[in-house]
């Protein structure tokens, strides 16, 4: 069983604030974490492992020179090789374009690591939450896909798939080669031990650079090879004007609540 | 791919019945300005088994074509099924934008299509204009869990795609006298082209039906209801105003309820008319999950709580106190 898991540095979203003056994201000093889906989802390709020592987990991500620093605490917890795409003609790209060249650099790997049975991506990145470069890169490569995963397992030389859906859950059967997506499951992923935390500092990550890829198609990378452009970014307009109730007893309180509702003819 | 038509086009999706999602329904109603504004007709692409009540919902909900592709493959929503018709469709006509609900099944078909078309998708919109100048679709998404908003376009490559939030758009009123240009695509997909199979179905909840998504008020309970025994001022507060009952996280990772209540990033999309929070603290993302909402009411005893933030009533206070006088009132002042 071989897998390959992709990971996205991303910055913690639950840190950034507003700046109330000039209305912008303030991201100096926001801490750089492993995208949580994606920690899902090695924890997922972890577990199949858990199963089958025999399995290998390879771990890939885009992203600048640091992210190395969340690719080194994914080996950590599970992963047994790393690698990052890294170049500068690959800034700006949109969602198609980084699958792309995702894609690209998985079979690259491919040619040194052996084909890739699952490959692994979380639901979402949590600094875009668009949830495609997953299935991107099941198209690219022409392979089925399952999404909103909460467990994979192999069986029968089938992945078997618990999948959330609108009404509840799905069982899907999917062949091999086959992309998965992780969404939150009912674990957490597991932690590093100060043994796996030395293992994983010692191994060594390469980078796959645009020369590394020769036949990459350089239309289709970078803004250029972006079919969607970004024309604006603003804050969200904050609710201004909230009524605030809060009187001495929660009685009044309630009383409160209700005789504005009626008021503002919400009830 | 060169835009044939000037057309719009809105995926209805469709249940395993054949009926149409309301979310299809919701975004004719956004599409008609949008079609009107690009020169074009607006169509509804209707894809499932048994669909005439589907088709039926799109004409009445203001298409002026309906585009049909009918079969057993279809009963069920599978990604090579759908993403193989859709494919085809836009192959043959050529439409200039197609707006398709961001519903986890449309979340997994959007992409699939998109990056076959070699065409930009733009995840998950909340507002949907034509950009002035170029006539693009501007496509505005909240990210950073809705820290930001962002405004896209898809200036070069068509079909203009985006993936749109459920409940952001209202349904208008139907006219069942209206009528559409049906047309009917004979196109199949053979059982081993489709890589995937339906195992089990697990409903979670089969005597409730929980639908967050089409509810007009909603009402839900987080970690502060303290135990599954918490829900009950909650449903009786839901049920007082015919409301659905919605969860955070917490709640549903304690076992509390049932994971279809759950709103948020990993939940449901909501945007009703009343969102009420009680004993939720407003984590980045549950709000991403319902900031969409009309008015939102909060209940929570921590006068810091970040759900205060997004509020239209910040009620500082004990939930277990306030929600059964508030219920109470209600019922009176509709008896
Ligand atoms: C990748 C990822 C995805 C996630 N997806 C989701 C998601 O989809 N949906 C979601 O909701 N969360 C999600 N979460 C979890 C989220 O971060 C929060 O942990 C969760 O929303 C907290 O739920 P809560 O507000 O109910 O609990 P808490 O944060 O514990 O808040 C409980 C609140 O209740 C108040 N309270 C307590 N007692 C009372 C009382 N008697 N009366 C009034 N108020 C009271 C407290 O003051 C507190 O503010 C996700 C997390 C991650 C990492
Ligand atoms: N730059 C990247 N490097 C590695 N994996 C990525 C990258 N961007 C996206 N992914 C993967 O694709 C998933 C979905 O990302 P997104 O479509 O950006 O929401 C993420 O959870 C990752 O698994």
């Amino acid at each position: 069983m071989n897998m390959l898991v992709c990971i996205k540095q991303v910055p913690d979203t639950t840190e950034i604030r507003i700046d109330p003056v000039k209305n912008t994201l303030i991201r100096d000093g926001v801490p750089s974490i492993v995208n949580p889906f994606d920690a899902y989802a090695l924890e997922t390709a972890a577990r199949i492992k858990d199963k089958d020592p025999s399995a290998q987990i390879v771990l890939l991500s885009m992203g600048p020179e640091q992210a190395k620093n969340a690719l080194k605490e994914c080996l950590a917890v599970g992963g047994d090789k790393a690698y990052l795409v890294t170049d500068r003609a690959f800034g700006g790209s949109d969602t198609l374009a980084t699958s792309y060249i995702l894609t690209s650099a998985i079979k690259k790997l491919e040619e040194t690591e052996g084909k890739f049975d699952i490959i692994f991506c979380g639901k979402q990145a949590i600094d875009g939450d668009t949830a495609q470069v997953g299935p991107e890169i099941a198209e690219h490569l022409g392979y089925p896909q399952v999404t909103y995963a909460v467990e994979a397992s192999v069986e029968d030389g089938k992945v078997k798939v618990k999948k959330e859906v609108e009404e509840g859950f799905e069982i899907v059967g999917v062949k091999m080669p086959c992309v998965v997506t992780v969404t939150k499951p009912s674990f957490d992923p597991r932690y590093p031990s100060i043994k796996s935390k030395m293992a994983a500092n010692r191994k060594e990550i390469a980078s796959i650079t645009s020369a590394d890829i020769t036949d990459i198609d350089r239309e289709r990378i970078g803004l250029k090879g972006s079919p969607t452009k970004v024309k604006k970014t603003f804050t969200p307009p904050v609710k201004s004007g909230g009524v605030k109730i809060h009187e001495d007893s929660n009685a009044a309180t309630a009383k409160k609540l209700f005789d504005t509702l009626v008021a503002d003819s919400i009830i | 791919m060169e835009a044939k038509t000037k057309d719009l086009w809105v995926l209805i999706e469709t249940n395993d019945n054949g009926t149409a999602k309301n979310v299809g329904l919701e975004l004719l109603g956004a599409g008609r300005g949008l079609a009107d504004k690009q020169g074009g007709k607006l169509v509804g692409i209707v894809i499932g088994n048994n669909v005439d009540s589907a088709v039926k919902a799109a004409t009445a909900y203001g298409a002026d074509t309906v585009i049909v592709v009918e079969g057993k493959e279809y009963e069920h929503y599978t990604t090579d099924a759908y993403s193989k018709a859709l494919y085809a469709l836009v192959e043959k006509y050529g439409p200039t934008s197609i707006l398709i609900g961001a519903t986890n099944n449309g979340r997994d078909l959007g992409p699939r299509v998109s990056c076959r078309l070699k065409t930009g998708l733009t995840a998950d919109c909340t507002s949907l204009a034509i950009d002035e100048e170029s006539g693009n679709v501007a496509w505005t998404r909240p990210a950073f869990g809705g820290n930001l908003m962002a405004t896209i376009l898809c200036p070069d490559t068509r079909p203009q795609i985006g993936t749109v939030r459920p409940g952001v758009f209202k349904k208008t009123e139907p006219d069942e006298a209206r009528t559409a240009e049906v047309i009917k695509e004979d196109f199949h997909v053979a059982p081993e082209e489709i890589r995937t199979e339906l195992l089990e179905l697990i409903r979670e909840v089969a005597d409730e039906l929980v639908d967050l998504e089409g509810a007009e008020i909603i009402v839900s309970g987080g970690r502060g209801v303290g135990g599954p025994e918490g829900f009950k001022p909650i449903r009786e507060l839901a049920e007082v105003l015919g409301a659905t009952v919605g969860a955070s996280r917490a709640a549903v990772d304690a076992g509390w309820i049932a994971h279809v209540h759950q709103v948020g990033q990993t939940g449901k999309t909501v945007g009703p008319k009343l969102y009420i929070a009680c004993g939720i603290s407003g984590a980045i993302q549950h709000v991403a999950g319902m900031s969409s909402s009309k008015t939102i009411i909060a209940i929570n005893k921590d006068e810091t709580a970040p759900i205060f933030n997004v509020a239209d009533y910040a009620v500082v206070g004990d939930l277990f106190e306030i929600l059964p006088i508030l219920t109470a009132e209600i019922k009176k002042l509709k008896a």
